[in-house]
């Protein structure tokens, strides 16, 4: 299976990271960085870690069924990612999930028909204090308003890339 | 504002560089006091570094709040193995926001805080398990990292003193459960995040079996600090036995939410009311969960108390992980127990049979009972179960969903009651939006 | 040894080695801490937490499948607080586990049943949905029932750790957590059963045991599997006379409960459709049935016309028939019909061993030394497959002892995963990579050296005179093929060789000789195919065979006369170390006969019979017991597995035959003609070519 060269070069720098006969470490950075450009861990991807990495495919598929980032469906372009958990909940998380389910007409882990946008209800993601967040792919946008999250998914849906979208800020880094 | 407006009840330790221009490159680090504790400790003998440490009364802040320098200690230095430094970023507990900012502001502290570590025990090779979440974070240490080397931090002979460290960050790929220290270094050998038996702990047996220190970003940042103005220095910041600063994270139905340092010991009254400018919409406060989702929440007449870990462990809860969430009057607590349930069924690894099966049960029987078909038995076996969970399972995940759980269930026992005999939840009506005026 | 300490476990003082899991000590005691994933010889997991207790002093609860016992720790198993949770874990169990045991397989044996039973949790508060997921059918023999699996893990360390394979995992996460085949919707493994034996539930059942039978209906019987020469203990499940599964989870025997596909499911060959019932002759160049009696009369007359004329006679035994019947065989051979043309196909040279090992005691391998001595040499063998279970103790060695494995063999062998030495060789080359080994050997306390058919005659001799100067203690094993190849040289089915390695003075035939011979009067052949790939040139010859199925050898017979399998016989076999087991019977197939019976009767309708003495296979072993040099072993002993009690310490006294020599090298699926009328075998042999 073939990868582009920057993906292959992330993949030789993870594997110089570990001593020589832990190769294994590599496995669960390489299935992300894998994802961002199959956008689903297919058995092909499975398989090539496996072999990179010097463990058996079970192996590296029991990883990827673990961890809630792996995903074996593929997502859409822009994954949008709803924080619900408590200190989100309690500022409004809950509304903006449900706007997003209903603006889309899809659920948890479903994807657009276009296949451009993809929702996933997720835990905790680290912005507490800036709550409600949403994470599209790993952009984090904070303090996000019904308004906001309108403009957001109108102007992904509408084919413009995040950063395009008049009157939506990613939080600042 | 980079993150949130500063609060002048702060006393900026690990946070002081926050707002500095450029506080993420090496030049601002090092015009500022940057790698000068390092350079410090090069000239101390392990057993100094780590007394120092212990002096300093540093808890760690990942949680449990055990003394960073008794854990170094537990170290066998003279093990033939290899020593590793794990540093652990996988920030997931919910309501805790912090080790992201002392990242993505200062990640030149983290590195020396580790360095230093390295030298106190003989490591030579360090790993940041970051989050695969924050993957920006990624790339803020990487960068970070490369300017250490760049300029002689980092290396095989670093600083031409003959000190040997290399770093490396390492990507998570999502599991609350990986925060646990040995589910963690699970995780950095590449395999599921099941947490390990122990003893032996991860000091004698930890990445890759060797002996490991594995403490949090938090606990990692205050060493810098310590070693160059001494730990004595560090304990006078805090109260009696609970050394230095910590960064609370204050979110919820608070005026102010975010991440403000305060010294240990600091009011959590004040904090709500001065630091985070009270309760929005002049709404009364119903509780506060005083350290993330694992830990007991308190009635608001049990938040006049000093947030250090002895004092909130005496009102049976924890100081936790710094996530100070503030619920006002119109919380749902049958809806938030039933979230916090929701999280940890989600995240249990499945490994022991109680948290598996316990959480799951009670994450059925919360929803269930929320949407009106709950009975009166089922309030008594909501904690039944949890107590069930308590003290059995493999790692303290299992306690985690069940402390805040029982808490709950016992200090709101009417609102479960309210919901009993169909009736809809007599806080479904309230929209957080609309009532906090932040819609608009 | 660790110290031993004093600790109490509910108020009775108990002493066992410091260090020891407090699960064990008290099972040692008497006392039983209930578990789920603790299994005996396995890593640990703590992850069931059936076995917590109360330690005094202890703030919580402990585990005590992970607990060290130390001097004077006070240790309460039944207390009210233990039995709570004992009885609310089984509560959480039983949330998502389907209470189907009307119809589980494992119904009336399932530990979780049992712990139920005795723990409590009788009626459930549980009244939410249950996750549900489809059954999957992963191999020929292993299927798996998700909603049924208490995630104990048991079966994934038995098949990582105890084979070696590695071919289940864990998938998913929390509740939704699955155990997983290897290739995704099926296992590539040794379909060996143990993971479905080690199940403490009924999550994992075994293809050709599902739904037959109830475990009560069935009478369970411990014999010999009459596979390979490793000779494991298998207790069979019988209903009707049928028998209907194989397993070993009484630990009994050399095996403990280690079983390969062949010992757990291979047994159906037993009621193979082709199976002779009949006796048959050659009616006008046609095998016809006909009454035991005629067939009997029939060959009694041949052979009395031969022998009196001073006619030749071969005759080939067998590697799968009992001591007993290869003895008798051989002295009818002999006596009877005054011929030491009696040989059978030898798949490994014991005979060199022996006679190498002359004059010493104790040198040769038993099956506890490839689990007890710090290092195994193999050499030739591919170990797992050729040898599951002695490459399963060598495992276990390592696992535990961390004994040393060396290899030195053509191909890559599993065992190279875990040696600390693995020496590629050219086939034929193997006996030259052992100086390159010398240093590291000569380092070990003690060592096994086992060898396959690359080692036969001179080279038997270099590689003792190597071991014997290495300075340490050493013993051998010499491999052989089958079931009771061992007990076939034992007793003598042997031109040069009679029963416990005298020489016969005149030796008669070897089996290829035999074959070429144009002058052949009669050839006997009992239980072996000699003409499965070979012709034999005596067109005249009268040839009788004794089989259970129509065998090439069979097809070319005059008369055929249906025996009895192994598993349908008492008697004794000697398996490839030399232990002595007894064969049990399980069960019957109508017409047939045993071998030992077969014979006897011949020798009656011959006028033979008293100097026969009795078919009776426990007056033959008392005779053997007699006469044979080191098989003076009461019967008793030989139940459990006795090694040989006296060693064969004298010259053999003759050239031994090395050019006979040759292994089949069956692999897991294969076993000799037999294997090729196992279903099982060949479902799975198809299954694999299928992918
Ligand atoms: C379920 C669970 C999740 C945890 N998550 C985190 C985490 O996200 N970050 C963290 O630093 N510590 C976490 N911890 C605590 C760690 O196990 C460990 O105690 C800590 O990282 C040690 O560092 P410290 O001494 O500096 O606090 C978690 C513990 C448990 C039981
Ligand atoms: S299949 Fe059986 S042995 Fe394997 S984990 Fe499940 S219950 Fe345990
Ligand atoms: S997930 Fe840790 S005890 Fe269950």
């Amino acid at each position: 299976m073939t990868f582009s060269p920057e993906l292959e070069a992330q993949f030789e720098k993870f594997l110089a990271k570990y001593p020589a006969d832990k190769k294994r470490s590599a496995v669960i950075p390489m299935l992300v960085y894998a994802q961002d450009e199959t956008h689903a861990i297919t058995q092909e991807v499975i398989e090539e870690v496996a072999k990179r990495c010097g463990v058996t495919p079970l192996q590296v598929d029991e990883v990827v069924g673990f961890y809630s980032m792996l995903h074996k469906k593929p997502q859409g372009t822009y994954h949008v990612q709803v924080c619900t958990n408590i200190s989100c909940l309690i500022v409004g998380g809950e509304e903006i999930w449900n706007q997003a389910c209903h603006k889309l007409g899809i659920g948890h882990k479903q994807t657009t028909a276009d296949g451009r946008i993809s929702l996933e209800e997720v835990e905790c993601m680290g912005a507490c204090s800036w709550a409600p967040a949403v994470q599209v792919n790993y952009d984090f946008y904070h303090f996000v308003t019904p308004s906001q999250l309108d403009k957001l998914l109108d102007g992904l849906s509408a084919g413009k890339k995040p950063d395009e979208i008049a009157g939506v800020k990613r939080a600042s880094c | 504002m980079r993150y949130n407006d500063p609060s002048p009840l702060e006393t900026p330790v690990l946070t002081r560089r926050f707002r500095l221009p450029n506080s993420q490159s090496i030049d601002t680090y090092l015009a500022s006091d940057g790698y000068k504790g390092f350079e410090r400790a090069i000239g101390m003998t392990q057993d100094e570094i780590i007394g120092e440490v212990k002096t300093s009364i540093l808890r760690g802040r990942g949680g449990a709040g055990f003394p960073t320098g008794m854990k170094w200690g537990f170290v066998p230095r003279t093990s033939p193995k290899p020593k590793y430094i794990v540093v652990n970023a996988d920030e997931s507990e919910p309501g805790t926001c912090k080790d992201r900012l002392l990242m993505e502001f200062d990640p030149h502290q983290l590195i020396e805080g580790v360095l230093i570590a390295g030298l106190a025990v003989g490591a030579q090779q360090g790993y940041i398990y970051i989050r695969g979440e924050f993957r920006y974070l990624i790339g803020v240490m990487d960068k970070a990292i490369d300017e250490a080397y760049a300029k002689g931090y980092l290396g095989d002979n670093i600083l031409g003193r003959g000190v040997k460290f290399n770093l490396a960050t390492h990507s998570g790929a999502g599991a609350y459960e990986c925060g646990e220290e040995s589910a963690l270094l699970e995780s950095l050998e590449g395999k599921r995040g099941n947490p390990r038996i122990r003893p032996p702990f991860p000091a004698v047996a930890g990445a890759y079996q060797c002996p490991t220190i594995l403490n949090n970003v938090e606990t990692f940042c205050a060493v810098p600090s310590i070693i160059l103005n001494g730990g004595k220095w560090f304990a006078d910041l805090g109260s009696p036995k609970n050394g230095g600063t910590r960064l609370f994270c204050l979110s919820g139905h608070v005026n102010k939410p975010g991440v403000y340092e305060l010294p240990m010991g600091f009011n959590l009254m004040r904090m709500i009311n001065e630091v985070g400018g009270g309760i929005r919409g002049g709404k009364k406060l119903k509780a506060v969960v005083p350290g993330g989702s694992s830990c007991p929440i308190l009635k608001a007449d049990e938040c006049d108390l000093a947030m250090d870990y002895d004092t909130v462990a005496a009102a049976k809860s924890m100081l936790g992980s710094g996530g100070v969430v503030v619920l006002d009057e119109d919380t749902c607590m049958v809806k938030f127990a039933l979230r916090i349930m929701r999280f940890y069924a989600h995240e249990s690894c499945g490994w022991c049979i109680p948290c598996r099966e316990g959480t799951t049960w009670l994450k059925k029987l919360l929803t269930r009972f929320h949407e009106g078909q709950g009975q009166r038995s089922d309030i008594v076996m909501i904690g039944d179960l949890s107590k069930n969970m308590l003290g059995r399972t493999f790692c303290p995940l299992g306690d985690a969903a069940a402390m805040p759980t029982i808490a709950i269930v016992e200090k709101f026992r009417d609102e479960f009651e309210a919901h009993l005999d169909g009736k809809p939840c007599p806080y479904e009506h309230i929209n957080a939006f609309s009532k906090s005026g932040l819609a608009a | 040894m660790a110290d031993l300490v004093k600790f109490t476990i509910n108020g009775r003082e108990i002493e066992a080695p410091a260090g020891m899991l407090a699960i064990e000590a008290a099972k040692q005691n008497g006392i039983e801490i209930p578990s789920f994933c603790y299994y005996e010889g396995y890593s640990l997991q703590a992850a069931c937490r059936m076995c917590l207790v109360e330690v005094e002093k202890m703030p919580k609860m402990q585990v005590a499948c992970t607990l060290p016992v130390a001097a004077g720790m006070v240790i309460r198993t039944e207390t009210d607080q233990v039995k709570l949770a004992r009885k609310s874990t089984l509560e959480f169990l039983l949330t998502n586990h389907p209470l189907d045991c009307p119809v589980c397989d494992k119904g009336g044996e399932c530990e979780l049943q049992d712990m139920v039973f005795k723990y409590g949790a009788g009626e459930s508060r549980y009244v939410e949905a249950k996750i549900h997921v489809d059954e999957q059918q992963w191999s020929p023999v292993v299927f798996y029932d998700g909603p049924r699996c208490i995630l104990c893990f048991r079966c994934v360390r038995a098949c990582d750790e105890g084979m070696g394979v590695g071919a289940l995992g864990v998938v998913n996460r929390g509740a939704m957590s699955l155990i997983a085949p290897n290739k995704g919707d099926h296992l590539e493994c040794d379909e060996c059963g143990q993971c479905i034996d080690i199940c403490p539930v009924g999550a994992l059942t075994s293809g050709p045991y599902r739904y037959l039978t109830r475990p009560w209906e069935m009478d369970h019987i411990g014999t010999i599997c009459t596979h390979c020469s490793d000779g494991c203990k298998t207790t069979l499940g019988v209903r009707n006379d049928e028998i209907v599964r194989g397993n070993n989870r009484d630990r009994s025997g050399v095996n403990g409960e280690f079983l390969c596909v062949k010992g757990r499911y291979a047994f159906d060959f037993n009621k193979h459709a082709e199976r002779l019932q009949s006796p048959m002759m050659r009616v006008n160049g046609k095998l016809e049935e006909v009454s035991w009696s005629k067939a009997l009369e029939t060959i009694a007359n041949k052979f009395g016309e031969i022998r009196s004329r001073g006619g030749k006679f071969g005759v080939i035994g067998s590697n799968h028939t009992t001591n007993e019947e290869n003895y008798y065989l051989q002295k009818f051979a002999r006596q009877g019909l005054g011929t030491n043309s009696i040989d059978h196909h030898r798949t490994g040279d014991v005979v060199t061993l022996v006679d190498a090992l002359s004059g010493t005691t104790g040198r040769l391998a038993n099956s506890a030394d490839f689990y007890e001595r710090k290092a195994v040499l193999v050499i030739g063998s591919d170990f797992s497959v050729e040898h599951p279970f002695l490459a399963f103790q060598a495992r276990a060695n390592f696992r535990h002892h961390e004994a040393h494995i060396y290899t030195v063999t053509a191909e890559p062998v599993r065992e190279d995963n875990y040696a600390a030495r693995s020496v590629r060789v050219a086939k034929g080359e193997e006996l030259g990579a052992l100086e390159g080994l010398r240093e590291a050997l000569a380092a070990e306390p003690d060592l096994v050296i086992v060898f396959d058919d690359s080692i036969k005659g001179d080279k038997v001799r270099s590689v003792v005179e190597f071991g014997q100067s290495l300075g340490i203690p050493v013993s051998y094993c010499a491999l052989v093929d089958y079931s009771n190849s061992r007990g076939a040289i034992d007793m003598g089915l042997a031109p040069e060789i009679g029963p416990g390695y005298h020489a016969t003075g005149q030796p008669g035939m070897s089996m290829n000789d035999m074959l070429a011979a144009a002058d052949l009067a009669a050839l006997w052949v009992v239980g072996a195919n000699p003409l499965e790939n070979a012709k034999l040139a005596a067109s005249k010859a009268f040839v009788v065979v004794q089989d259970l199925f129509l065998t090439e050898t069979a097809q070319r017979a005059d008369v055929v006369l249906p025996a009895a399998s192994a598993y349908e016989k008492n008697g004794t076999v000697t398996n490839g170390r030399g232990e002595v087991q007894r064969l049990k019977r399980a069960s019957a197939t109508m017409g047939a006969k045993t071998d030992l019976e077969i014979i006897g009767l011949i020798a009656k309708e011959m006028g033979l019979a008293p100097m026969m003495g009795p078919w009776l296979p426990e007056t033959v072993y008392a005779e053997i017991r007699k006469t044979v040099k080191g098989y003076d072993i009461p019967l008793p002993l030989v139940t459990i597995g006795a090694q040989q009690s006296t060693p064969v310490n004298g010259r053999v006294g003759v050239e031994s035959r090395p050019d006979l020599v040759r292994s089949e090298h069956n692999n897991l699926f294969e076993s000799g003609t037999l294997g090729r009328y196992s279903q099982v075998l060949n479902t799975v042999i198809e299954g694999r070519q299928s992918r």
